[in-house]
């Protein structure tokens, strides 16, 4: 009698698949399952409770959540594009660097190395409406005011933008400038040659041929983004009076502070919609950019 | 009517001199072919036509007009480039219409353009594809396909064939010659391939080190090279050169063979030291050379290796300790270490002065 034995591939991939089971797919299957609860971290036993989509019912109506949603959306969408432009400029005028551009490759990432905790304590610290940098500035300078900078809604997503604009762009200027380095220099010289003044080359030939650099950095930028917590934890902690709130910081108040883990569970699920779709709409730019330069496949 | 002039230009990096003060006249529709090995500054010197690299010295003008400080697109020039320098984003269309584009230009009078250019590139099929969907030879049509639809004064192409096999390359330069005849432009021609230069030029300015060192139609410098650079990268297989020393009326080949002096050879005084060069068509064995006039050296050499090439055969010898090479026609097959008698075309034989080199002619 033989022994029934596994076929080779499950073998060779089960430590694979464990491993992932682990640490990705239980966890999931489990904050999913307890989207569908009223689990309070507080009472444990609310775990076996089955409410079916109330929580879901509830997040759909609540204006907080829509607020914090769209306050995202929106952050996401001015950080993402100033990053951008910010960066593109940047590396156009790195790459012009002849002379000590390795180190100041190495300056532009000092930003990166930094933790977001630091930097959001350290713009923090800049903001302060009493002590701060910013405002010390204002007012040697002849300005008599104090802006409360972390305390107004708007000023305050300004600053949060700020930090989290200072933090990134050099993700943007280094993809970017690893575009222009990886791109021939033949094409601008026949634009030259083509009657294509400075401005042309770039809007029709550089700029076509970094698209799929740009998009490249908008997905990473866009996943890093939309989980925006930590800067906006210590800058504000989402107040005051949740007016700097988004969908991070909404979610865990939710679920350490007020101990409703299965709410805060389902709004990881529906707010992780919005991660996807960024997703996919850059994806979808970045394949076409690359067809476009004939880089398909 | 486009002239295109250059007066002692010089173009230098930092330090380094690349072009070393180059004059050169270039009439309206002539084919101009820049030629030498790499590093002889004849890229550069294109390049300086173009604008796309800045003029340390001297002057260069386009049609009468110093261009100097002018921006290529100010210049009314085409270039085809070595890589073909397609825009990688558009179709065949878009790239042949691209410059008409930028220029504002109507249009029909873009797509007429494009037309015409594609109708004589043969490019009509493939005008929707990307250039990554294009062979090389396809590309290089693209390439020059975008350089014709501006009907600029002067073309430049920098090496266009060099990234091509060598049967297409032999069919592109068909195609440029045709294209020539057709447009009857300037055309300003770098390669390092002599023989695109030989088949190509009206007139062939070779170059070495940062200077011209002959210019001259290609059978003139075939027929007459200055020196025995010109003699050694023109032609193939290169001259043969041997040492010598002239005794009276004989050269004395590394001091065992002697052979008259030829009638070309200018003055040259008894005991001077001399390279004589010769081409291979000029050695062939008894028997199998092509009948021609005028005086003949008859040598008995034996052959060491043999390269058939279907109508006539290398042979390869040792002539005075020098290996030499010598054509056979209507070839038999010969084996190595055989004994043949040749015959030296004495009137086509070169001496030049040893030490400079310089061809001493009379």
């Amino acid at each position: 009698m033989t022994r029934r034995r596994l076929p080779e591939w499950l073998v060779l991939l089960l430590p694979a698949i464990i491993v992932i089971a682990a640490v990705v797919l239980i966890p999931l299957l489990f904050s999913l399952y307890s989207s569908f609860t009223p689990y309070k971290l507080t009472r444990p036993s609310t775990l076996w409770k089955w409410v079916g989509t109330y929580n879901y019912e509830k997040i759909l109506s609540d204006a907080k959540f829509w607020a914090a949603f769209g306050r995202t959306v929106l952050f996401l969408t001015i950080v993402l594009n100033v990053e951008l432009l910010l960066g593109l400029g940047i590396a156009l005028m790195m790459n012009k660097v002849t002379w000590g551009q390795r180190t100041l490759r190495t300056i532009l990432m000092f930003p990166m190395m930094f933790s977001p905790i630091l930097v959001g304590f350290q713009f923090k610290f800049i903001f302060n409406d009493n002590i701060g940098l910013v405002n010390n500035a204002l007012q040697s300078m002849g300005f008599n005011v104090a802006l409360p900078w972390l305390v107004d809604g708007k000023l305050a997503m300004f600053s949060i933008m700020f930090a989290e604009i200072w933090m990134s762009t050099s993700v943007f200027a280094i993809l970017i400038l690893a575009g222009l380095f990886a791109m021939p220099r033949d094409p601008l010289e026949a634009a030259k040659v083509d009657g294509c003044t400075p401005w042309q080359s770039f809007r029709h030939i550089t700029l076509p041929f970094l698209m799929p650099f740009i998009y490249i950095a908008m997905t990473i930028r866009s996943l890093d983004v939309a989980r925006a917590y930590d800067i906006v934890q210590i800058m504000t902690g989402g107040g005051p009076a949740r007016r700097t709130e988004l969908l991070w910081t909404l979610m865990s108040r939710t679920g350490y502070v007020d101990a409703r883990m299965g709410l805060a569970n389902a709004m990881g699920y529906v707010s992780i919609l919005l991660s996807i779709l960024f997703t996919i709409y850059f994806f979808r730019k970045l394949s076409a950019a690359r067809a476009e330069l004939g880089m398909a496949g | 009517m486009t002239e295109v002039t250059l007066s002692k230009v010089v173009k230098k990096y930092g330090q380094h001199q690349a072009v070393h003060g180059i004059d050169l006249d270039i009439q309206d529709g002539e084919f101009v072919v820049l030629v030498g090995p790499s590093g002889c500054g004849k890229s550069t010197t294109l390049r300086m036509i173009a604008g796309l690299e800045d003029i340390s010295g001297g002057d260069v003008t386009i049609g009468g007009r110093v261009v100097n400080d002018l921006p290529p697109r100010e210049r009314n020039i085409s270039m085809v480039f070595q890589n073909y320098a397609l825009y990688p984003h558009m179709t065949v269309r878009e790239n042949l219409g691209f410059s008409l584009k930028i220029a504002k230009r109507p249009e029909q009078e873009i797509v007429k353009a494009v037309d015409e250019a594609a109708g004589i590139l043969g490019l009509d099929e493939l005008m929707d594809r990307k250039p990554a969907a294009l062979s090389g030879g396809q590309r290089q049509r693209v390439a020059m396909g975008r350089a014709i639809v501006r009907h600029p004064d002067v073309f430049l192409f920098d090496e266009p064939l060099s990234n091509l096999d060598a049967k297409l390359r032999t069919q592109m330069r068909v195609e440029i010659k045709k294209l020539h005849q057709k447009v009857e432009s300037t055309i300003i021609y770098v390669t390092h391939d002599q023989v695109e230069a030989m088949t190509l030029a009206d007139r062939i300015v070779l170059m070495r080190d940062g200077h011209i060192v002959q210019v001259g139609t290609p059978l003139e410098l075939f027929n007459r090279p200055v020196d025995t650079f010109v003699a050694t990268f023109i032609g193939s297989p290169p001259m043969n050169l041997v040492d010598g020393v002239v005794q009276g009326e004989t050269i004395v080949l590394n001091g065992s063979i002697s052979v008259p002096l030829p009638v070309t050879a200018g003055p040259l005084t008894n005991g001077q030291a001399v390279k004589f060069g010769f081409r291979a068509d000029n050695l062939m064995p008894i028997g199998h050379a092509v009948e021609e006039e005028g005086a003949v050296h008859e040598l008995d050499l034996s052959v060491t290796l043999t390269e058939p090439l279907g109508t006539e055969t290398l042979l390869f010898t040792n002539l005075a300790g020098v290996e030499v090479q010598a054509k056979m026609f209507n070839p038999r097959p010969v084996t190595p270490g055989e004994q043949l008698q040749f015959r030296l075309m004495l009137d086509k034989c070169h001496v030049f002065d040893a030490k400079s080199g310089q061809a001493v002619r009379g």
